[in-house]
């Protein structure tokens, strides 16, 4: 079970939060003209890299903040989080 | 019976008492502190099971959780408990315990014909034997594996056992209480750090509780009390014994198993049966020592062939002679030991040592105790069929390749001692990829994969002095990260007299013209000729023979018998081990019960329970309740004879007729609060939100990204800059998440907050032709006319005292209003209205009645909108905004979303007016079609309407919109049925809406 290091909450177990999938997706502004192509990028396709992956997780059972965790998908190993609207180093 | 085989004033055991229990019925006496296995041998008990595939008879192999062998079935108040280690399972009075995998009796057992059918039983026998003919599958070879397979039978009743969990957090987890274990605990400890030291076994100590030892001029056990007293003395520390950590996860959380009363006859008042620790660790320290390796001869499965280690630590710990005419078989010191355990308490051993000429300090001392070692000498073979009644025995060449001299030997048991095999397990499964220590012949952890070090024998060190100053450092070093107290403590002096040698040999080769079975894999039947098979048939990877033959894979998951195959399949491949590889090791690392797994959260605790705060009231009136998510919510009230048809049948017309009150506290309730909480709301939803006026209330449709609906609901303007939000009862977390996603990391610009209130408000719905009426009673003061109150209103009032929020919203399509007060009033609030009601005959509705009223009046809800829907298929695109952007708009310009023949919602009817329609039936052009027949749509959810008196149901169908006046035909082959069909629109009742506006 992991340890993640909520910026909010500080070190709280994986069962207090739940999983948002890819972080570095950007959702297309609002009323702007786009290709089906790039809306269906957004809302479909991921990657699903072994390595470092920025991720969103929740802390649905915490302080209910969306967060930002880098962490590796094949070690489990957590690099640093970050809060939802913090520069990613 | 008597216990001949136990020797006096030696052991642990408390002689003081005597404990009676039951093995097959009969019933045997041992002392408390005994195992069943040590109480088993003390009465001259060896045979225990029959084997896995061929049904040999079994007996013991080990003395803890190595043990192939003795596994039974406890039963222990009423409750039956399968896969038991016999050398595990202390006696408690009243036990009782029995054979597995063997019918009629351990004695005559007619499996044991497998052992004769050989042939038929090779490597692969399954993916061989029962192929063909395929019909042979279902009715001869399935029922009989079913029949044959199997280590026990579970119990079919509830557990009644409590079963617990704990989460813990300390600075050092150590695994193992032995020599390393108890070193190192005691010197973080010292230092400061917060401790916990697990140890599997009843008692501490390890291998320190049978060899012969000198610690700090104390003796093994001494030493082990000592530092376990002084532990148990600090704060800092948790000592726990029957304590198994088996397993090592991510960020180093460890499992453990604490078994609190398996020993004993009952669970205590306030104890649970066992405890399950969840252990965050800074540290871990892998102490959990090794385990002896079998030597591999013929028919080395016989019972009373077992590990020199657990015949002394029967002697040792037990008092108890696992023979009378012992044969030492061995390639190193270990079996010394035990020769000269036995020659102390007056049982003359035989030991034969495969090594030619060895010398060390325990030789010097067997050789002066007069015991007869026979050097270069091997076991060929064992004689006797349910216990070892001789041997052959053989001078080995050399170069280990031929055999002289052999000759049969009278004996009654043979210990065996093939070297030690380092337990990587926990290591292992934290990620240490482990290497091969060509010394030992095994593997040893590696880096350091997660913050874990493994130390002593579980690292391959051998010698107490190293183990015991390793283990002291290893200690100090990591509790010093921690606490950076720089408390040492000084190392004692260690004093042993084994050396760490050992022979390399470890198979011993077939006399010419003999088949013996020599046995790898003791639980699963696995035999050097079955590997050798496998190679033979070509396979090559360690995972993929293992899987071929079973080597590895019973519950002791091969911790006797890993090694050893791939010592063979590199001798016979002519590779090193290494280049060999091991299988991966999974955690449990020791069978755990799943009640543990389980803990408490079982039946009715299996998930929280939430009840409105009207719930006692629906008790008390007869209702039958459902399960709504967690909410539980009256289904229906029943009134005398009634079942849920007619009762729901009953409610429903009354809000037709009358009016009704329906429960509506379970619907999710959001509070969206700030000065861009209309535009917040307008991007949410797929209607128009900007201009909603304070004091009204909207209809709005959420969707996902993907263009599905989410959800729908309706939002009330309270003021300016505050809005009420409510969701349906199963979507309402989710879409909490949902919006705080939107707020957090898509719209940060926006300053609104969102938070649940679902709690904090009792919601009753009023519904039905007379709830303008009741509503006036309810609030004299309040003018709740068309006029005052229109349809989608809002007014704040005073209920007899009690603040109340009035909302002119319906889900019946009836005149209805929804109230709702402070959760604390919800019950006064309930029982006024039922009170006040009682003029205009109010009843209670449930949710049965309610989903009658809206698919009747064609409302969507759940069963419509099930993750697959768009707002067309459900006709709510009169919704959906063509002005603004809204989440998932963008999706509906999809080609597939566009396609004007899509699926849409639909009403049905029976042609005869009287078939109810089953939900999920398809709806078909012609019953009689070849399969597959093109299915049109399904049937969502069915009712019976009560505005009409006959069936209805809602459906969602391909090209909805133009088969309005078809007749076809709904189909349903679970139930099988074929109902004809008329296709109507789904508004059922009051298509123009006239009643909710009334
Ligand atoms: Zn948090």
């Amino acid at each position: 079970m992991l340890y993640i290091n909520c910026p909010h909450c500080g070190l709280r177990s994986q069962n207090e939060f739940a999983y948002g999938g890819d972080a570095t997706v950007k959702r297309p502004e609002l009323n702007k003209e786009i290709s089906d192509q790039e809306w269906d990028n957004f809302v479909y396709l991921r990657k699903s890299p072994r390595g470092k992956h920025l991720e969103l997780w929740h802390h649905i059972s915490g302080c209910r903040q969306w967060i930002k965790v880098e962490r590796d998908t094949s070690t489990h190993e957590i690099f640093k989080t970050y809060k939802a609207n913090e520069a990613i180093e | 019976m008597s216990q001949d085989f136990r020797l006096d004033n030696v052991g642990m055991v408390n002689r003081e008492k005597k404990i009676s229990f039951k093995f097959n019925g009969k019933k045997y006496f041992g002392f408390e502190g005994d195992t069943i296995a040590s109480a088993l041998i003390a009465n001259g008990v060896h045979l225990v099971g029959r084997s896995f595939k061929y049904h040999r008879p079994r007996g013991f192999f080990g003395v803890g959780v190595d043990e192939p062998y003795a596994i039974l079935q406890l039963d222990r108040n009423n409750e039956r408990d399968p896969n038991i280690r016999a050398t595990e399972q202390e006696i408690f009075e009243g036990l009782e315990v029995k054979s597995v995998n063997c019918w009629p009796s351990v004695n005559f057992d007619i499996g044991a014909i497998n052992n004769f059918l050989k042939m038929f039983f090779p490597a692969g026998f399954y993916y061989k034997t029962f192929m063909w003919p395929p019909s042979f599958w279902y009715k001869i070879y399935e029922p009989f594996i079913r029949m044959a397979a199997g280590f026990g039978e579970a119990s079919i009743k509830h557990d009644k056992e409590r079963y617990e969990h704990k989460y813990e957090y300390c600075d050092l987890l150590i695994t193992g209480s032995g020599p390393s274990g108890l070193a190192s605990a005691y010197a973080a400890a010292k230092n400061g750090a917060r401790v916990i030291l697990a140890e599997d076994k009843p008692r501490f100590g390890g291998s320190l509780l049978t060899s012969d030892v000198n610690i700090g001029n104390q003796t093994g056990v001494e030493w082990t009390e000592k530092i376990i007293a002084e532990l148990k003395s600090m704060p800092n520390v948790t000592v726990k014994n029957r304590s198994q950590v088996f397993g090592y996860y991510d960020h180093n959380m460890l499992v453990m198993s604490e078994r609190i009363s398996d020993h004993l006859p009952k669970t205590q008042k306030y104890l649970p049966k066992q405890r399950l620790w969840y252990i965050r660790a800074n540290e871990v320290l892998i102490s959990s020592g090794s385990i002896e390796r079998p030597l591999v001869f013929g028919n080395n499965d016989t019972p009373g062939v077992m590990l020199s280690s657990a015949a002394k630590e029967y002697m040792k710990v037990y008092g108890v002679l696992v023979g009378k005419k012992p044969l030492i078989f061995t390639n190193n010191d270990s079996g010394y030991e035990t020769a000269i355990e036995f020659k102390k308490n007056g049982v003359n051993p035989i030991i034969l040592d495969t090594r030619s000429n060895p010398s060390s300090d325990i030789i010097t001392e067997a050789k002066n105790l007069n015991i007869e070692i026979k050097f270069s000498y091997v076991v060929v073979a064992a004689k006797g069929y349910k216990k070892v009644k001789s041997a052959d025995i053989a001078k080995i060449s050399d170069d280990k390749k031929e055999l002289f001299n052999i000759e049969n030997i009278k004996c009654d048991c043979i210990c065996v001692s093939g070297f030690w095999t380092p337990s990587i397990h926990l290591a292992s499964q934290s990620g240490n990829k482990s290497k091969f220590n060509e010394k030992i012949d095994a593997f040893v952890p590696d880096k350091s994969k997660q913050q874990e070090n493994t130390i002593g024998s579980a690292n391959g060190i051998f010698t107490l002095e190293e183990t015991i100053k390793d283990a002291f450092d290893k200690g100090f070093d990591v509790s010093n990260k921690i606490t950076e107290k720089n408390n040492k403590v000084s190392v004692p002096t260690v004093v042993e007299k084994k050396s760490t040698d050992h022979d390399k040999f470890w198979c011993v080769p077939l006399p010419k013209g003999k088949s013996y079975k020599r046995f790898l894999d003791f639980q699963n039947d696995v035999a050097v000729s079955d590997i050798e098979l496998a190679l033979r048939e070509g396979f090559r990877s360690i995972e993929h023979v293992k899987r071929y033959t079973t080597l590895g894979m019973a519950t002791d998951q091969g911790k006797t018998s890993n090694l050893n195959g791939l010592q063979l399949v590199s001798d016979i491949e002519n590779k090193v081990v290494p280049q060999v590889g091991h299988t991966t090791f999974r955690p449990p690392y020791t069978p755990v019960s799943i009640g543990a797994i389980v803990g408490r959260e079982v039946g009715k605790h299996s998930k929280p329970t939430r009840k409105s705060p009207m719930h006692s009231w629906h008790e008390k009136n007869n209702a039958v309740f459902v399960d709504a998510g967690v909410w539980l919510r009256p289904r229906y009230y029943k009134q005398g004879n009634e079942g849920l048809f007619e009762a729901s049948k009953r409610e429903a017309k009354n809000v037709r007729q009358n009016v009704g009150v329906c429960d509506v506290t379970t619907l999710g309730k959001i509070d969206v609060k700030g000065p861009d909480a209309a535009e917040f709301l307008n991007r949410v939803y797929t209607n128009a939100w900007l201009k909603l006026p304070v004091g009204k209330a909207r209809y709005g449709v959420m969707l996902r990204e993907d263009g599905i609906v989410m959800d729908d609901g309706t939002t009330t303007r309270i003021s300016e800059n505050h809005y009420h939000m409510t969701t349906t009862t199963a979507q309402a977390a989710n879409v909490l998440s949902h919006l705080e996603y939107y707020l957090q990391l898509v719209w940060p610009e926006l300053n609104v907050n969102v938070v649940s209130t679902t709690e904090q408000w009792a919601g009753a719905a009023i519904a039905g032709p007379n709830s303008r009426k009741l509503l006036m009673k309810l609030f004299p003061d309040l003018d709740v006319s068309n006029e005052g109150l229109p349809f989608m209103g809002y007014k704040e009032a005073d209920l007899f005292g009690v603040p109340a929020k009035i909302y002119r919203i319906s889900f019946s399509g009836e005149l209805a209003y929804e109230i709702n007060v402070e959760s604390d009033n919800g019950y006064f609030m309930w029982e006024k209205i039922m009170e006040v009601g009682q003029e205009f005959q109010i009843q209670p509705y449930g949710t049965e009645a309610l989903s009658t009223l809206r698919i009747e009046m064609g409302h969507v809800a759940g069963s419509e909108l099930d993750g697959r829907t768009i707002p067309y298929d459900a006709s709510l695109e009169g919704l959906v905004s063509k002005k603004k952007d809204f989440i998932g708009k963008r999706s509906l310009n999809r080609s597939a979303f566009t396609s004007t023949d899509r699926e849409k919602l639909v009403g049905i009817v029976p042609i005869d007016k009287t078939t109810s329609i089953p939900e999920g039936s398809y709806i078909v052009k012609d019953p009689k079609a070849k399969l597959p027949n093109p299915k049109l749509g399904h049937v969502s959810a069915s009712c019976w309407s009560v505005e009409y008196d006959n069936p209805f149901s809602l459906a969602i169908i391909k090209d909805g919109k133009n088969m309005i006046g078809q007749k076809l035909f709904a189909m349903s082959p679970l139930k099988n049925k074929t109902i004809p069909v008329e296709i109507v629109s789904s508004h059922y009742v009051d298509p123009e809406g006239k009643r909710v506006r009334s």
